[in-house]
């Protein structure tokens, strides 16, 4: 089965170790120098982020149709895309303002680095092998086949927002911000503190965040409808990243890089939907997919051996899960 | 009269049991001492209606007869509004913190018993939109700029789109953030200048008053003329 093998861990990897240290989001400063694995070059000097293109520019013919229909399978896509996704969650909960929004892994930082080579999976992936892995990960679902309308609407969109980019360079704001290791170890409790003062009125005190009018306004962290344990978003250095510079939502770069570890933890120290790669054992499958300590999967947090208890992945798309309320 | 208004606001509800909540209701005015038990929904009724013995006016003389918010009187739809919401908002007009010269004698009027029993019943109330405010529709290219900041935002200058919060066309979204569809331009406006004043507390986390400093006047006027013209939904819990 060729999607099973070529989509590596969909860990920040190439799309967000770049490497850009956390910086202020405005305004943005100059990358640092990406690590050698980013097969990328060093961005030119410049102290500007990039900025996509306005919407009011999609042009008005067949290929603005296009790029149309990937911003809506991008924005909502438990409705356009809903044979692939497993769980309530859309892209846009983690590539804030549609994909646009620099250090929240925006679409234009990823579209220019690919191909690229993946330790993950050891080979030379396209970016619609990539985005295949984001289906499968932190959708939950199934990967689209290479060439299937979703994958070909969604790079179109990020295309056209790339438009002007230069290719192969790590632009300023790509990925996720690389937060600093913190004074203390990260740590569940204090991460718990964390979330109930600044994220649970969103989030909901457990996590599953809020739903309105039939859609999810708010989406859930951990559990069944979440992403799976195969999701880059479980690794607690690239759910810090994400957190500090985006989290609150509107008041971005407000929690301390402490708090952002501490919570990030606390997130990834719940139970999830199983990784698609499960190898057997919870045991077998951390020695594989999850050596490190940034990863909890297969360590006991709370009495509980995160991994033990996951649903089977795939969600709704096996039919057997909770469909999309 | 009374009686119409309270049917039409219960359809459901028997004659009989109506009459008798009136009775019961009308017991508890000419006795304040029972409005400090806990207040019934036929009792939060009444003060909708009548007010209470400690002067509370009627909430429908400043909220409408549904309760559908008047934009002259720049007072909120309150039908179907979030319990909590209610209760939290009654409580900043009583300690200060939402200033507003109208509110604050009312809510003082009101009990801690009567402001949970009105949020509870407000809350199981249909949501009627308000009239619109602006006699003349604002320009389409003022709406067109309030649908892009109510569904897309401004993030280059750090504003999320209201709905990521309020939930798809502002229906509302739990108890924290209310209900933006369906009310007057007039309402959403005050409010926002309220925030920016610090005449009202800053909201959860303190967001509101943080994004409003990034909004003109002119953002203010299309996103507040943009919601006007949403339809409203009646309260949900905003768990999944």
């Amino acid at each position: 089965m060729k999607f099973s093998t070529s989509v590596g861990l969909a860990v920040a990897g190439v799309l967000v170790g770049a490497g850009a240290a956390y910086v202020a989001l405005r305004p943005a400063a100059p990358a640092a120098p990406p690590p050698a694995a980013a097969a990328a070059v060093a961005a030119p000097a410049s102290p500007a982020a990039f900025v996509p293109p306005l919407d009011s520019l999609i042009p008005n013919d067949e290929f603005g149709q296009e790029v149309r229909r990937g911003q809506q399978i991008f924005t909502q896509t438990g409705l356009y895309a809903k044979q692939y996704t497993g769980n309530t969650l859309a892209c846009a909960n983690c590539h804030i303002d549609a994909g646009r929004l620099a250090h929240s892994a925006p679409l234009w930082g990823a579209y220019v680095s690919y191909p690229a080579y993946r330790s993950k999976n050891k080979r030379v992936n396209t970016f619609q092998e990539r985005m295949q892995g984001c289906f499968r990960f932190s959708m939950n679902g199934r990967a689209p086949p290479l060439g299937d309308p979703v994958l070909v609407a969604l790079e179109s969109y990020a295309y056209w927002l790339s438009t002007g980019a230069p290719v192969n360079v790590a632009l300023a704001g790509r990925g996720y911000p690389k937060v600093p290791k913190p004074a203390m170890a990260p740590d569940y409790a204090r991460g718990q503190g964390v979330f109930t003062q600044h994220c649970a009125v969103c989030h909901g005190p457990d996590g599953q965040g809020q739903r309105a009018a039939g859609a999810q306004v708010f989406p859930p962290l951990w559990g069944p409808e979440s992403f799976n344990w195969g999701a880059g978003m479980g690794d607690v250095a690239n759910a810090a990243g994400f957190i500090k510079a985006n989290m609150p939502l509107g008041l971005g770069g407000t929690l301390s890089d402490q708090d952002a570890w501490d919570v990030a933890t606390f997130m990834d120290g719940h139970e999830r939907p199983q990784d698609p790669r499960f190898a057997g054992t919870v045991e077998k499958t951390r020695a594989l997919y999850h050596e490190g300590p940034t990863s909890l999967y297969g360590t006991t947090v709370n009495g509980v051996l995160l991994g033990a208890h996951a649903v089977p992945p795939g969600g709704s798309t096996r039919g057997a899960g909770s469909p999309p309320r | 009269m009374i009686r119409l208004r309270l049917d039409h606001q219960r359809p459901a509800r028997p004659r009989a049991l109506m009459a008798s909540a009136l009775l019961a209701m009308l017991a508890a005015s000419a006795h304040p001492a029972a409005a400090q038990g806990t207040p019934t929904a036929a009792a939060a009724a009444a003060i909708v209606h009548q007010g209470n013995a400690r002067g509370a006016p009627p909430c429908i003389s400043c909220h409408g007869p549904k309760l559908e918010g008047l934009a002259a009187m720049v007072s909120p739809r309150i039908a179907g509004q979030s319990a909590a919401y209610v209760v939290a908002q009654l409580d900043a007009f009583a300690g200060g913190t939402r200033r507003n010269a109208i509110m604050l004698p009312v809510a003082t009027a009101l009990s801690p018993a009567e402001r949970q029993a009105l949020g509870t019943y407000l809350s199981t109330l249909s949501p009627v939109a308000a009239p619109a405010s602006d006699s003349a529709p604002p320009p389409a290219a003022v709406l067109r700029s309030g649908e892009r900041l109510a569904t897309r935002g401004r993030w280059a200058a750090g504003v999320p789109a209201c709905d990521q919060c309020h939930g798809p066309g502002g229906v509302g979204v739990g108890a924290a953030f209310p209900p933006l569809a369906g009310q007057s331009s007039a309402y959403l406006a005050a409010q926002l200048d309220a925030y920016r004043q610090g005449t009202r507390p800053p909201g959860p986390l303190g967001l509101m008053s943080t994004l409003v400093s990034r909004m003109s006047d002119a953002d203010i006027a299309a996103v507040s003329a943009y919601y006007q013209r949403q339809p409203p939904a009646a309260a949900t819990g905003g768990r999944p």
